[in-house]
């Protein structure tokens, strides 16, 4: 057959069979077979497995010893592997960007059922391929500099963690925190199964020491409201939320709490769910880092509506005396940091029990969330550690746990939030020891996955705690009249599946074991880091099993419960996403995909259409060529202008006019 | 003592019932069942039943078909839709509990003289004549078909309805029957062979219906 | 302004359930709303037949549907629960499964009708709300049913399985309704609990069983009067206070139809109302007499 040559082309062609993946549906040898007769083809293989290490060899001898210039992969997808054999092609001496990859696994064998056809698709696939690599360029990759600052929003116990990790190694962090203290939701309970050791002992001092560290600068009452600039070199806002305090001067010693006008605290506590009351003037709790208090507009008598009114004799300010720190003028400000990595750590927000009103929370006085009875057993809470009903006073005797409410569910949240069970073992287990009480759990399926967490439930078991396996149909406070055992109580509904019964048990206190959701912001925050969420509205990573703690925007990562429900330990091990932001920052450069576009100054118009198309501002336009500009560093590829341009004069490398066209011919080429 | 065999073998098992009842638009839901017990725990009627609706559902899924067509279960269902709204995996149960009552009627697998199914039969038949239903013939009717004794201790009821003028003496119809006649002959034409698969036996009408 | 709406009575109301209509059909008169009853209505294909042919009860159902849509009224009134339930879910099973469609138009073909999904089935309590509004039925009332204790009983077909215009868990409308005319309304938390209706003539047990909860918890909550928007529900819970009576004990309380209620505060006679068809007759109230002032 007649090839038409050209000596400085000279492609190598390989088909992967992905073990059985490709191979038991792709005719490999068949497409080899094929690609061999193609214009420019030199070589043409099939191979068992092309990214192991002997098949990257394989390309490299080949490279010398058949002078390729040009090579085609056929195997999976180009996210998995493009990066290593483009790695293979550079070592055997070429310029990485000749060579293109072929997704014959997820594109064709995974998907189809028919051999013969599935055949003839890999082939055509390879077609376009060939035709389109002849045309390739020489791209250089461009790097970047990463700023050597880190940013950690939300300081919960991931991002105290991360935060501490790349102090600890010498970087400079600002972690920034929207509440008045850092700490999350850890904070709040008494103690973290399966260990039961006391979570404010292990807590505390990471907070404190992150509160001090030289490298950190912590901003409570923080918020982050902006991020501009590109990978490596951000400029992020922050909004300063007024806390009416002077920081610097306020030493924590809270005279001003104790001569507040108001001599009784009456206002809802916040970090005790309610449970717990607070003056306007305040510290969240005794362990609050950093130890500054905080003014309420909403209930300080200072204020209405937000606006100041100077109406009350601020016995405060005179408490603080020559300390100075109580400032009622203070304002929002913003703050403008640079950094080169971020790491997102906002936490889950717990699922509303309102939503589920078959549950009765807020209905009947004796319904608990799980957080409330965190708070009701842990002895720096509300009472002490006192556990009593609504009433401030009586004991419960009996106490039903409900599981997965608002989790696993179609109509709430689909997710099994992963703690719930664990968290519910652990609450069992103390509210049992506080008050003696009869106690049930009732469950769908006991999950206990980790480490020491089967064992823990064994001994919930044998502690006597009784256990249904059934989800709870309604909470109600009416009685079956000859039932003397439910007059007066909060009578649960379910079906002992097991026993293979309906059940009605009465009960004292209900507790329900909330789900873990998305905050509420997760979606203005995503728009702003340029993230990605999945379908339940946690943030996604890069890769669910490669790349866990990186996004698909480079020197953004994630850790704990806003990329999902986990618990402390998983939170914690997973904010080695410090690591590698490390790992980042002292490489010092990121490298950039050369697949950017380009404008032609001599066809640009100055139309200027393409400015408003981008999805990522990477374009300006410059007033004295009167021609628009593409920002390489901020272009991401997506060709969205290219193909907007009314007079045809953006080009992206990789995508030019002739790439394409010559890869369409290439797939209808083949009958 | 009487000991009853309680374990299952294969051949106990009606293989594809429980993808049949699948088929069934509004059923499809079905298979995703986690057996969580939150129909039967909001079920009013499961006090009664000898299966819970949960039961119900794993039983089906795993093909017992005639232990379920056998059960009170389906035919004590109220249809109050309870079990359907509070489900999580979203399963019409209520639906799936219509598509078994279907079955055991066309099949003929009913408790003997149980009720239920003998006024739904009636139902049918006095909506097929008539277009509409006189509740109280139609009471009556069933009585003396399964219950005569009943129907007697009824005359209270009946009595009170009559002097509160809430027995119609007259029978309610329609004035062009024929027309329903003509739509469920097209009915009966199409019917479930379309909706189920092909190879089931089309779903004949019960017995005094239309052929 | 007169609204007109299709009104498919069902076969209840023009037997046990006759106390409904006579009830409905002046308090609607008297809010400006007229109902143009279908002409040759046929069955439903409620609960029972649904047991026998799903398909043919949407079927059967579906020529309702399409004779409301050739009156031409944008609306169409369905009071009976079990009637408003399986006219909607005909007009769900249209829109979501294409096999139930293709035979519901094929018979609708067959006698020359169509229907083309557009006229939606309401049940009176949601127009009450929605449409007429709390202060039109305000502006009515002359006779207010002043210290009247009312259990609002919804039921469970008109709020499941498709909760269109009240909450699922804890309805308002009717409660919202009886405020409106001068009642109190009691907590009562088994306000969509089954009433057993389906049961009650056949499996007496179960099904009484299902009403004696309903009663004994509406007088435990210091109710005068059940207050129901269905005739089954109404015949169920006031029909057999004997049988019960024989089994558990004398749980007697009047259960009857919202609109009768609405009647009484418009300032309607109680005969004309269909009061004296119910088995527990209700206790005359002194908030009851002539009203004061005529409008
Ligand atoms: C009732 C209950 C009991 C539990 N018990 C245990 C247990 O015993 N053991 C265990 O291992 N796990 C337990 N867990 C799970 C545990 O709470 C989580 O694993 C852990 O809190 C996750 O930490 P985090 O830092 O990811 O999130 P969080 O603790 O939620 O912290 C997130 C932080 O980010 C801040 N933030 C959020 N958004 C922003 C923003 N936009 N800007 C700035 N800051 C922001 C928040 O204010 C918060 O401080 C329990 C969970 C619950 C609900
Ligand atoms: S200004 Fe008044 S109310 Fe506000 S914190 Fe100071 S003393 Fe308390
Ligand atoms: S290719 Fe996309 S990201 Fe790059 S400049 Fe054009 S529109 Fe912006
Ligand atoms: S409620 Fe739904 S998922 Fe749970 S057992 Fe019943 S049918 Fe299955
Ligand atoms: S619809 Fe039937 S099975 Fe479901 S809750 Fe009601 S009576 Fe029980």
């Amino acid at each position: 057959m007649d090839k038409p040559t050209n000596q400085n082309i000279r492609i190598g062609f390989y088909v992967c069979h992905c073990g059985s993946n490709i191979a038991a549906m792709v005719d490999c040898p068949a497409v080899a077979k094929y690609v061999e007769t193609l214009p420019h083809v030199v070589l043409s293989r099939d191979y068992k497995y092309m990214c192991s290490d002997p098949g990257q060899e394989l390309i490299q001898k080949d490279i010398a010893e058949h002078k390729l210039t040009r090579v085609v992969v056929a195997s999976c997808s180009p996210l998995l592997h493009e990066h290593t054999f483009r790695g293979a092609v550079e070592a055997g001496g070429l310029n990485p960007f000749f060579f293109h990859m072929v997704n014959i696994r997820e594109h064709d064998s995974w998907v189809h059922t028919d051999k013969a056809e599935a055949t003839t698709k890999a082939k055509e696939l390879a077609h376009a391929a060939i035709m389109r690599v002849a045309m390739h360029k020489a791209l250089e990759v461009k790097r970047v500099p990463v700023h050597p600052d880190a940013l950690v929003i939300g300081g919960g116990i991931a991002g105290i963690h991360a935060a501490m990790t790349l102090a600890n190694a010498g970087k400079k962090v600002f972690l920034v925190e929207r509440e008045p203290s850092i700490g999350g939701h850890m904070a709040k309970f008494d103690k973290t199964f399966p260990t039961l050791d006391c979570a404010a002992c292990i807590l505390t001092p990471k907070m404190s020491e992150a509160g001090s560290h030289p490298n950190i600068t912590l901003l409570s009452y923080s918020e982050v409201t902006k991020l501009d600039g590109y990978v490596g070199n951000y400029t992020v806002t922050v909004k300063r939320k007024p806390r009416y305090i002077i920081e610097d001067k306020c030493t924590g010693c809270q005279e001003c709490v104790a001569n507040c006008v108001y001599k009784e605290a009456k206002f809802p506590d916040e970090f005790n769910e309610g449970l717990g009351k607070r003056k306007p003037v305040y510290i969240p709790f005794p362990q609050a880092t950093p130890q500054v208090v905080v003014i309420d507009p909403k209930t300080c008598l200072n204020f209405r509506n937000g606006e100041l009114t100077g109406k009350c004799k601020k016995s405060c300010v005179t408490a603080c005396g020559e300390k100075q720190a109580i400032d009622f003028n203070q304002k929002e400000t913003f703050l403008e940091l640079k950094v080169g990595t971020v790491i997102v750590t906002t936490g889950f927000k717990a699922f509303d029990a309102k939503r589920m009103p078959q549950y009765g929370y807020g209905k009947f006085p004796n319904v608990f969330t799980a957080l409330e009875i965190e708070r009701l057993v842990n002895s720096s809470g509300p009472t002490g550690g006192h556990v009593v009903l609504r009433d401030g006073k009586t004991e419960p005797k009996s106490i039903g746990i409900i599981h997965c409410v608002g989790s696993r569910d179609k109509k709430t949240n689909r997710w099994c939030s992963r703690v719930c069970c664990m968290y519910s073992l652990k609450l069992a287990h103390l509210l049992k020891e506080h008050t003696g009480a009869e106690i049930y759990n009732f469950y769908i399926d006991m999950r206990t996955p980790g480490k020491g967490y089967e064992e823990f439930y064994d001994k919930l078991l044998e502690e006597g705690v009784h256990f249904i396996r059934g989800r709870v149909g309604e909470v109600t406070d009416w009685a079956m009249s000859k039932e003397e055992m439910e007059k007066g109580k909060l009578v649960i509904r379910v079906e002992d599946t097991l026993a293979g019964y309906v059940r009605r048990i009465p009960f004292d206190m209900v507790v329900l074991a909330t789900g873990l959701e998305p905050q509420e912001d997760a979606q203005s925050i995503r728009r702003m880091l340029n993230m990605s969420c999945g379908t339940e509205g946690f943030f996604l990573e890069r890769h669910p099993k490669l790349a866990p703690v990186s996004t698909f925007t480079e020197g953004i990562f994630l850790a704990g419960c806003c990329q999902g429900p986990r618990d402390i330990p998983d939170s914690v091990a997973q904010a080695g996403a410090a690591a590698e932001a490390l790992v980042l920052i002292d490489k010092g450069y990121i490298e950039q995909e050369p697949n950017t576009a380009y404008i032609l100054d001599d066809e640009c118009c100055g139309c200027k259409s393409c400015i408003p198309l981008c999805p990522y501002t990477a374009i300006t336009f410059d007033a004295a060529k009167k021609k628009a500009v593409i920002n390489e560093a901020l272009c991401k590829g997506c060709g969205t202008c290219v193909a907007g341009c009314p007079s045809g004069s953006i080009v992206q490398n990789l995508f030019d006019d002739e790439e394409i066209f010559s890869e369409i011919e290439g797939v209808l080429a083949h009958e | 003592m009487k000991l009853t065999r309680t374990i299952k073998y294969e051949a106990d098992r009606v293989k594809g019932f429980g993808d049949e009842v699948r088929s069934v638009p509004g059923c499809e839901q079905l298979q995703s069942c986690i057996q969580c017990g939150t129909c039967s725990g909001v079920c009013p009627l499961s006090i009664y039943m000898d299966y819970s609706p949960r039961h119900v559902m794993a039983l089906v899924r795993s093909d017992f078909k005639n232990e379920v067509l056998k059960s009170h279960t389906i035919w004590l269902c109220a249809s109050c839709y309870h079990c359907t709204v509070e489900c999580p995996r979203q399963i019409r149960i209520t639906d799936i509990m219509y598509e078994l009552k279907q079955r055991a009627i066309q099949e003929g697998i009913y408790p003997r003289h149980f009720t239920i199914p003998v006024l739904a039969k009636e139902f049918y038949k006095m909506v097929y004549r008539y277009g509409r239903v006189t509740e109280n013939v139609l009471a009556a009717t069933m009585f003396l078909k399964t219950n005569p004794m009943e129907a007697v201790k009824m005359w209270r009821l009946g009595l009170g309805l009559l002097l509160r003028g809430r027995f119609p003496l007259v029978l309610e119809k329609i004035k062009r029957r024929d027309e329903l006649d003509r739509m469920m002959k097209v009915v009966d034409k199409m019917h479930i062979d379309q909706l189920h698969d092909d190879q089931k036996k089309p779903r004949h009408a019960v017995a005094g219906g239309h052929a | 302004m007169t609204t007109k709406y299709s009104y498919f009575p069902g076969c209840s109301l023009k037997g046990i359930g006759r106390a409904y209509e006579e009830s409905l059909l002046p308090v609607f008169r008297a809010l400006d709303v007229e109902l143009e009853e279908l002409e040759d209505w046929n069955c439903c294909g409620a609960t029972a037949y649904m047991a026998v042919d799903e398909v043919k009860a949407c079927v059967l159902a579906s020529r309702n549907l399409a004779m409301a849509e050739k009156l031409g009224h944008k609306e169409l009134l369905a009071p009976c629960s079990a009637c408003y339930l399986v006219l909607n879910k005909t007009k769900h099973y249209l829109e979501d499964s294409p096999s139930v469609r293709g035979v519901i138009q094929k018979a609708l073909a067959e006698v020359d009708m169509t229907y083309s999904g557009n006229t939606p089935v309401r049940h009176p309590l949601d127009v009450m709300i929605n449409n007429v509004g709390l202060d039109a039925i305000k502006k009515r009332v002359v006779r207010p049913l002043t210290g009247l204790k009312v259990a609002p009983y919804y039921g469970c077909q008109i709020v499941r399985p498709y909760a269109t215009f009240d909450d699922q868990h804890d309805p308002q409308t009717m409660d919202r309704l009886m405020e409106a005319i001068g009642c109190t309304v009691v907590h009562y938390p088994l306000k969509t609990r089954c009433c057993g209706a389906s049961l009650t003539g056949t499996l007496p047990e179960p099904g009484l069983l299902c009403s004696k909860i309903l009663l004994e918890e509406a007088l435990k909550r210091g109710a005068d009067v059940i207050a129901t928007v269905c005739p089954l529900c109404q015949f169920n819970l006031d029909g057999y206070h004997h049988n019960i009576k024989k089994r558990w004990g004398d749980f007697r309380i009047p259960t009857v139809y919202f609109t009768q209620l609405m009647g009484l505060a418009f300032g309607l006679g109680e005969r004309e109302l269909g009061l004296h068809r119910g088995f527990i007759p209700m206790k005359p109230l002194p908030a009851l007499a002539p009203a004061a002032v005529g409008t």
